[in-house]
C-alpha cells in the first residue's frame, strides 16, 4: 500500500504534465497566431487555431490550478516556503494570466483582428513559462534564504545561475515545440494543406533548440545540484527512452506521415524526461526544506483528498472524453463543417 | 513596518476579491437565467427567448473570462500574500479548495460544449440539458468557497495543540456553524443579481431606443426571478442574522453599534458616532433588533462591550450593514411594484418606471460588495476567528506594496476593456436585427407567440 503523500505527489506530477502538454499547446498557439500575423500568414492558420482553443482554453487554465490547490492541499509547507519567496515572480504570472486569458476572450468572442490583443496574447504565452519555471529552478535549493521568521527569494542567485536561464529557455522552446507538433497534427486532420505546412516547418525548427536546451539544463544542474543529478543518472533508461520517442517523433514529421503518431511520441519524450526529473528529485520538494514526507498534511485530510480525486476524476474523465470526441477527435468539426 | 506589510496585504487580497466578486456573482447567478431563457425557448416554441439566452451566453463568456482570471489570481493570493494561514491552515480547508476546483472544471468543460453546439443536436433539450452541469459546476463552486469562508469565521473541526491544528476532521471543517446561513445568502443573492442584471439592461435597453417584444419578454422574465429569490434572500438575511447573533455575536453587534447588552433592543439605522460611543442622530425601529436575532421582540441580545476592545471590529461596519440591508428591501419592493403595475394592466414601461428598474442592476452589485464587505471587515481582527489574527498570517515581503498598484492597474485595465468589449458586441448587433435575420431563416414560424410590442 503506497502512503498517500506518495499518491498525492504522483498524482500532481501527473496533472503538471498534462497542464505543461495542453498549455504549451494554448501557449505556442498565442505565438504562433501572433507571429503568423506579422509575416501576413495569418490566414492560413488563425481559423484553425481558433477552432481548435475556443472550446478549450478554460480547461488549460483550470488545470493549474488544479495542480497548485493539490500541492498546497496535499502539502501545506509548500505554500509558506514558495508562497514568501514567491510572492513577486508569482505575481508576474498572476498578471500575465490574466492578461491573457481574458485578451483571449476579448479577441475570440468580442472584437476579432486587434492586434494589440493578439500581441498581448501571443507574447504572455512566452512569457507565463518563463515565470511559471522558476519555482521550478527554486525547488533545486540554493536560491531561498531563511533568516529567522522570514523567507525570501535571494534574486541575485537566480538572475546569475545559467541553470535558472537554461530552465526558463526550455521552458520557452519546448513549447513552440510541443504547440507546433500538435497543431500540424489538428491541420492534418482538417486536411489543411497550407496550414499544415506552415505548422510542420514550425516543429521541425523548434526541434533542435528544444533537445540543444534539454541537455544544457540537464548539466548545469549537474553542477547545481549532484544529488538529483546522481538520481536521474540512476534512471537512465527513461532519458534514453525520451531520446528515442524523440527521434521517432523527428522521423515522422521529417517524412511527413502519422502525425498523430509523432504528436503522441513528442508526448511520451517529455512524459519520461519530466518523470525522471521527478523521481530523481524525490524525496524533496524544496531542497533542503521541505521533503515529501515532512510536509504531508494530516492523514484525516489525505484520506480526504485522495477519495475526492478519485470521485473528482470519475466526473472529469467522461467529460473530458466527451469534448475530445466533439471537437478534437471530430472530422466535421476540425474541418470547419459544424 | 510589519505592520504596514499587513496593511498592503488586505488591500491586494481586498482589491482583487472585491474585483472578483462582481464576476463571481455574474459567474454563479447568471448560467441559471440562460437555462431557465432556454428552457422557455424550447417550450414555448418562441425565438425570442432562445435569442435571449444566445445573446446572454455571449455576454457571459466575456465576464466568464475575468472571472477566471481574477479568481486564479485570489487562489495564488491566498499563498503568496498569506503564506502563514495557509501553511496553518491548509490541513483543514484544502479539501473544499480541491473540491471547488473539480466543480470549477465540471463547468469549464460543459460550458465550452455548450457555446460550440448550438445547432448540432437534433433535439434541442439535448442542448438545453448541457445548461445543468454549468448551473451546477457554477453553484456548488460557490457553496464550496463559500465553505473556506465559513470556517474562517467559525473555526471547527480540529484539536488546538501548541499552535498546530491536530484531530482534523475536513468534513466537519467544511460543515461549520456558519456555513449554512452563507451558502444560502451567497446563492440567492447571486441569483437575485444576475437577474437584477438582465433585468435592468432590459429596462435601460427599453428606456434608450423604445420599448420591444424581445426586451419587454425579457424584463418581465427576469423581474419574476428578481422577485422569487428576493423573498428567498430576505429568507437568508434574516436567517444570517440568526446566525450571527447566536455565534458571532460581535459581529452583529458592531453592525447595529449595540454596546450594552440588554432585552428587547432597538435596531438602528444610520446615525452617526459621537467620542463616547453614543448614537446619535439615528433612526430608532423598537425592539426590532431583539427580534431580528432571537425572533422574539424581547430577547437579550450580547452587547460589544463584553469582549475586549482589541477584539471589536470596525465600528463602520455599521454603515454597510444598513446600505446592504437597505437595498436588499429596495430591490424586492421594486420588483413587487412592478408586478402591480403589470397585473393593475398600468403601463410598468413608462419612463419613470424604466428609469427605477434600469437602476436595479448597479444596486443589486453595490449590495453585494456592501455584504462582502461587511461579512469580511466584521470579522476583524481575526483571518481564522478566535485562533489567528490578519498581522500573524501576513508575507513580511515590502514588495506587497508595489504588487497591490500593479494589481490596481491590471483590475482598471480589465474592467474597462470588458466593459468596451461588451458595448461592442451588443451596441453593434441590437436583438432586434438578429431576431429579423432569424426570421429570414426561418420564414414559416411567427413570434408573436406570447404579447405583442
Amino acid at each position: 500500500m503506497m502512503s498517500y503523500e506518495l499518491i498525492g505527489i504522483s498524482v500532481l506530477w501527473l496533472f503538471l504534465y498534462g497542464y505543461l502538454i495542453i498549455a504549451s499547446i494554448d501557449f505556442g498557439a498565442g505565438f504562433f497566431a501572433f507571429y503568423a500575423r506579422l509575416t501576413k500568414q495569418d490566414h492560413l492558420i488563425n481559423r484553425l487555431i481558433s477552432r481548435y482553443l475556443s472550446p478549450v482554453w478554460e480547461i488549460t487554465n483550470v488545470f493549474f490550478i488544479f495542480f497548485y490547490i493539490g500541492i498546497v492541499g496535499f502539502f501545506p509547507d509548500t505554500a509558506y516556503y514558495y508562497g514568501s519567496a514567491l510572492l513577486v515572480p508569482g505575481s508576474i504570472a498572476v498578471v500575465l494570466l490574466a492578461i491573457r486569458g481574458s485578451f483571449y476572450a476579448f479577441e475570440n468572442y468580442g472584437s476579432k483582428k486587434n492586434i494589440v490583443y493578439l500581441f498581448l496574447y501571443g507574447a504572455t504565452g512566452l512569457l507565463i513559462p518563463a515565470s511559471l519555471s522558476v519555482a521550478l529552478t527554486l525547488s533545486e535549493g540554493g536560491f531561498i534564504v531563511e533568516q529567522g521568521e522570514t523567507v525570501s527569494l535571494d534574486y541575485w542567485a537566480l538572475f546569475t545561475n545559467p541553470l535558472s536561464w537554461s530552465i526558463v529557455g526550455l521552458a520557452i522552446v519546448s513549447v513552440l515545440f510541443i504547440s507546433g507538433s500538435f497543431l500540424t497534427f489538428y491541420a492534418s486532420r482538417a486536411e489543411d494543406h497550407s496550414a499544415l505546412k506552415l505548422m510542420r516547418n514550425y516543429a521541425l525548427f523548434w526541434s533542435t533548440p528544444t533537445i540543444i536546451l534539454a541537455l544544457t539544463a540537464f548539466i548545469y544542474l549537474g553542477q547545481h545540484n549532484e544529488r538529483h543529478f546522481q538520481n536521474m543518472m540512476d534512471l537512465w533508461w527513461l532519458l534514453a527512452l525520451s531520446i528515442a520517442f524523440f527521434m521517432t517523433a523527428m522521423w515522422l514529421l521529417y517524412n511527413g506521415r502519422r502525425y498523430g503518431l509523432a504528436f503522441i511520441c513528442i508526448m511520451l519524450q517529455f512524459f519520461s524526461a519530466f518523470f525522471a526529473y521527478g523521481i530523481g528529485q524525490y524525496p524533496y520538494i524544496l531542497d533542503p526544506y521541505i521533503t515529501i514526507q515532512s510536509s504531508a498534511t494530516s492523514p484525516a485530510m489525505g484520506l480526504a483528498l485522495v477519495v475526492v480525486f478519485i470521485g473528482g476524476l470519475c466526473l472529469l474523465i467522461p467529460s473530458l472524453i466527451l469534448v475530445f470526441k466533439l471537437f478534437l477527435f471530430d472530422a466535421d468539426y476540425v474541418k470547419g463543417k459544424k | 513596518m510589519a505592520i504596514d506589510t499587513v496593511l498592503w496585504s488586505r488591500l491586494v487580497t481586498g482589491l482583487t476579491l472585491g474585483f472578483h466578486v462582481i464576476f463571481a456573482t455574474i459567474g454563479v447567478g447568471i448560467p441559471l437565467m440562460i437555462a431557465i431563457a432556454e428552457f422557455i425557448g424550447i417550450r414555448k416554441k418562441d425565438p425570442h427567448y432562445t435569442l435571449m439566452a444566445k445573446r446572454w451566453s455571449r455576454g457571459f463568456v466575456i465576464s466568464v473570462a475575468v472571472g477566471v482570471v481574477t479568481g486564479t489570481a485570489i487562489s495564488l493570493q491566498l499563498a503568496l500574500v498569506w503564506p502563514n494561514f495557509m501553511k496553518m491552515a491548509g490541513n483543514v480547508i484544502a479539501l473544499p479548495l480541491f473540491m471547488e476546483v473539480f466543480a470549477f472544471f465540471f463547468e469549464a468543460i460543459f460550458l465550452g460544449i455548450y457555446l460550440y453546439t448550438w445547432d448540432r443536436f437534433k433535439n434541442p433539450y439535448i442542448h438545453w440539458l448541457l445548461t445543468i452541469p454549468i448551473v451546477a459546476g457554477a453553484g456548488m463552486s460557490a457553496v464550496f468557497i463559500t465553505t473556506v469562508n465559513g470556517f474562517m469565521n467559525q473555526p471547527g473541526g480540529f484539536v488546538m495543540e501548541a499552535g498546530q491544528f491536530t484531530a482534523i476532521d475536513p468534513v466537519q471543517a467544511m460543515l461549520n456553524t456558519a456555513t449554512f446561513s452563507k451558502v444560502f445568502h451567497v446563492l440567492s443573492s447571486a441569483y437575485l443579481t444576475g437577474a437584477a442584471l438582465l433585468a435592468g439592461i432590459a429596462a435601460f435597453a427599453m428606456l434608450r431606443k423604445g420599448v420591444s417584444t424581445y426586451h419587454k419578454k425579457s424584463l418581465n422574465l427576469m423581474m419574476a426571478v428578481v422577485l422569487l429569490f428576493g423573498l428567498l434572500n430576505t429568507l437568508a438575511g434574516d436567517v444570517s442574522a440568526k446566525f450571527l447573533a447566536e455565534h458571532q455575536p460581535e459581529k452583529l453587534a458592531a453592525a447595529e453599534w449595540h454596546f450594552e447588552t440588554g432585552s428587547g433592543v432597538d435596531l438602528v439605522l444610520m446615525g452617526w458616532l459621537n467620542a463616547e460611543h453614543e448614537v446619535l442622530g439615528a433612526l430608532h425601529l423598537p425592539k426590532l433588533l431583539s427580534f431580528l436575532a432571537f425572533g422574539d421582540f424581547n430577547a437579550e441580545v450580547t452587547g460589544l462591550e463584553e469582549f475586549p476592545k482589541e477584539e471589536w471590529p470596525p465600528l463602520l461596519v455599521h454603515y454597510l450593514f444598513d446600505l446592504m440591508v437597505g437595498i436588499g428591501f429596495a430591490l424586492l419592493a421594486i420588483s413587487v411594484l412592478y408586478f402591480l403595475f403589470v397585473f393593475k394592466k398600468r403601463n410598468a414601461l413608462n419612463k419613470w418606471m424604466l428609469s427605477i428598474l434600469a437602476l436595479i442592476a448597479p444596486l443589486a452589485f453595490l449590495a453585494v460588495e456592501l455584504g462582502w464587505f461587511y461579512a469580511e471587515v466584521g470579522r476583524q481582527p481575526w483571518i481564522i476567528r478566535g485562533y489567528m489574527r490578519v498581522e500573524e498570517a501576513a508575507t513580511s515581503s515590502p514588495n506587497v506594496r508595489i504588487i497591490f498598484f500593479a494589481l490596481l492597474l491590471l483590475y482598471i485595465v480589465l474592467g474597462s476593456m470588458c466593459v468596451i468589449v461588451l458595448r461592442r458586441l451588443f451596441n453593434n448587433n441590437p436583438a432586434e436585427v438578429e431576431m429579423e435575420k432569424w426570421m429570414k431563416d426561418h420564414p414559416n414560424q411567427s413570434t408573436d407567440k406570447g404579447g405583442t410590442a
